[in-house]
């Protein structure tokens, strides 16, 4: 490390320091440091310290098993969730396996962004392009957008039947206006010259709707995407607490009527860990399929 | 070559809540193919309007705009437009946006490829074919763009304040390309500008345009482009000529500018 020594600690601590204070060559001679919002970002030590400190907490309220701060009617122990999740994964809790309510409730969300997006996107497209859709679709889109899916569950549930119809139609539901309103903001960001150079360079109609529109319009659809995933994902967990047999949801709601608190942090767990890899994999879709975003 | 004319172009805009705004009134001309045409002028003299409408992105109100005898009615590829920024493709990486014309066109990826890298060869970009838009700098975006509105073989090669975003020494080696390309290709160019030197050094016919309303005021035929042919760019800037017209031409600018101030206090 030549010309970096923030402050003459020895060479063999400073790594440490470094993963503590965030402090780099970059950022060693800045005198202004205090609203520089710009150099902050999330030191991985720090994250683990919280998630340290958050499972210390579960520990501590726990000392001494159902005497403990929290009994057992209300919270579980780390052993207790640890073995009812090892029991989850391979019996299954009432004869339905975890893999059957993860991929259950995944492949709800699966079909709903599915259908939300091939649906959505050339709707928002159309509203973009045309000032006839854009009224036609205008009503529509802001009546229904307001309304939050899981008040229509009961409606759905007496036209689809309990199960997953009405679970992927309400997460239709839940995705297709934040994709419509996100495609036409794709279209309105793009650029006029754009258009013009393609029509100068030869390009048809669908040349244009299909090479420069939609491609322009990519970043700002895979915002509305990730936004989608999440409000799905919590929407489904929701509705599969009344709506079916299968599913993370159902298995929590199952649980909680026979007191299997353990069962209900395994549930809880598992949505966590799930909404943040789906949120994961969107990000390096999208790191993959749209490098120039935010870029020039 | 084909001839680029203008017969009585007019151009009203209608404002909602006001006087209707004079665009262009009653412009004129005849370009013989080949020559490079700048238009020069203060804001409002219509000279980007002008150069739309011989894009054919918009339609004159009045009169006509003729390639070759033929009337222009909207966008075509005997035509290619040059944009001040924006109009490259971020999706595409380099070889992709000079491929964008031919490719529109049906042109097959073996008859592509050539054509690609001759021309980036000619803007200075050979090796630069897998680079995405956002890794250039301002100079080199302009390079792609030129390149991309060649690949079709267009006529015609309308600019829009081509070198308006660049810095200044970018600004003299492009203006320096943009002579090469001229002078290689043979064909018409029509460059708007916002700087005095650069429509002198560059046009070897140059209109200054007046506004309220938007039209033709001066005319000039220029020997600079064909004398920087064998001449340092510096030295000719620098040359008792070149001066002489400048001054000229500014004063005829600032006179304008004066008025217009005059007509706003009023």
């Amino acid at each position: 490390m030549p010309d970096f020594d923030p402050d003459a600690s020895s060479p063999s601590t400073a790594w440490l320091k470094r993963a503590f204070t965030g402090a780099d060559s970059t950022n060693a001679r800045k005198t202004v440091t205090f609203g520089d919002a710009a150099a902050v970002r999330s030191l991985p030590l720090w994250s683990f310290l919280s998630f340290v400190l958050l499972m210390a907490i579960w520990y501590v309220v726990k000392i001494g098993g159902d005497d403990g701060i929290l009994n057992d009617r209300t919270f579980a122990s780390q052993k207790d969730t640890w073995d009812a999740f090892l029991l989850l994964a391979s019996e299954g809790y009432r004869n339905i396996t975890l893999w059957e309510h993860t991929s259950a409730s995944l492949s709800r969300v699966g079909q709903g962004m599915l259908w939300g997006t091939v649906l959505g996107v050339p709707i928002g497209l159309a509203m973009g392009l045309s000032s006839k859709l854009r009224g036609f679709f205008d009503a529509p889109v802001e009546l229904f957008r307001p309304i939050p899916p899981l008040a229509l569950l009961p409606l759905f549930i007496l036209w689809f039947g309990l199960g997953d119809k009405s679970a992927r139609n309400l997460l239709i539901f839940a995705s297709i206006w934040i994709m419509i309103i996100a495609a036409r903001a794709g279209v309105r960001t793009v650029n006029l010259s754009k258009i013009r150079a393609a029509y100068s360079l030869g390009a048809s109609k669908p040349q244009i709707l299909w090479r420069v529109i939609l491609p322009n319009a990519l970043p700002e659809i895979f915002t509305g995407f990730r936004v989608a995933v999440g409000v799905s994902w919590g929407t489904l967990v929701a509705a599969e607490l009344l709506g079916t047999s299968t599913g993370l949801g159902s298995m929590i709601f199952q649980a909680r009527n026979f007191f299997r608190i353990d069962v209900i942090i395994v549930g809880v767990i598992i949505i966590a860990l799930l909404g943040v890899l789906m949120d994961i994999g969107v990000r390096f879709l999208e790191a993959k399929l749209i490098p120039w975003r935010g870029k020039g | 070559m084909k001839d680029l004319s203008a017969k009585n172009v007019g151009m009203i805009y209608d404002v909602p809540k006001g006087e209707p705004v004079h665009a262009l009134e009653d412009v004129n001309f005849d370009l013989r193919g080949g020559r490079l045409l700048t238009l020069l002028g203060p804001s409002g003299c219509g000279k980007t309007t002008l150069l739309n409408i011989l894009a054919g992105f918009l339609a004159p109100t009045s009169g006509e705009v003729t390639l070759g005898g033929e009337r222009i009615e909207g966008p075509g590829q005997d035509r290619g437009m040059v944009f001040q920024q924006g109009a490259l493709f971020e999706w595409l990486n380099v070889e992709h946006n000079v491929a964008f014309g031919p490719k529109m066109n049906g042109v097959n990826k073996e008859a592509i490829k050539p054509i690609v890298d001759d021309l980036l060869n000619t803007v200075g970009l050979s090796g630069f074919g897998d680079k995405h838009i956002y890794e250039l700098s301002g100079g080199m975006q302009q390079r792609v763009a030129l390149a991309r509105c060649l690949a079709n073989d267009p006529d015609v090669i309308l600019m829009d304040e081509p070198l308006g975003a660049l810095d200044a020494l970018t600004r003299e080696k492009m203006q320096g390309l943009i002579l090469k390309l001229w002078r290689e290709t043979g064909k018409t160019v029509v460059l708007v500008t916002h700087s005095v030197e650069e429509a002198l050094y560059l046009g070897d016919r140059l209109f200054v345009m007046a506004p309220r309303p938007g039209r033709i005021d001066r005319s000039y035929d220029l020997p600079f482009a064909e004398a920087a042919l064998g001449m340092e760019p510096r030295e000719l800037k620098a040359s008792a000529e070149f001066i002489e017209k400048r001054e000229e031409v500014l004063s005829l600018i600032w006179e304008m500018e004066e008025q217009i101030m005059g007509h706003e206090g009023a």
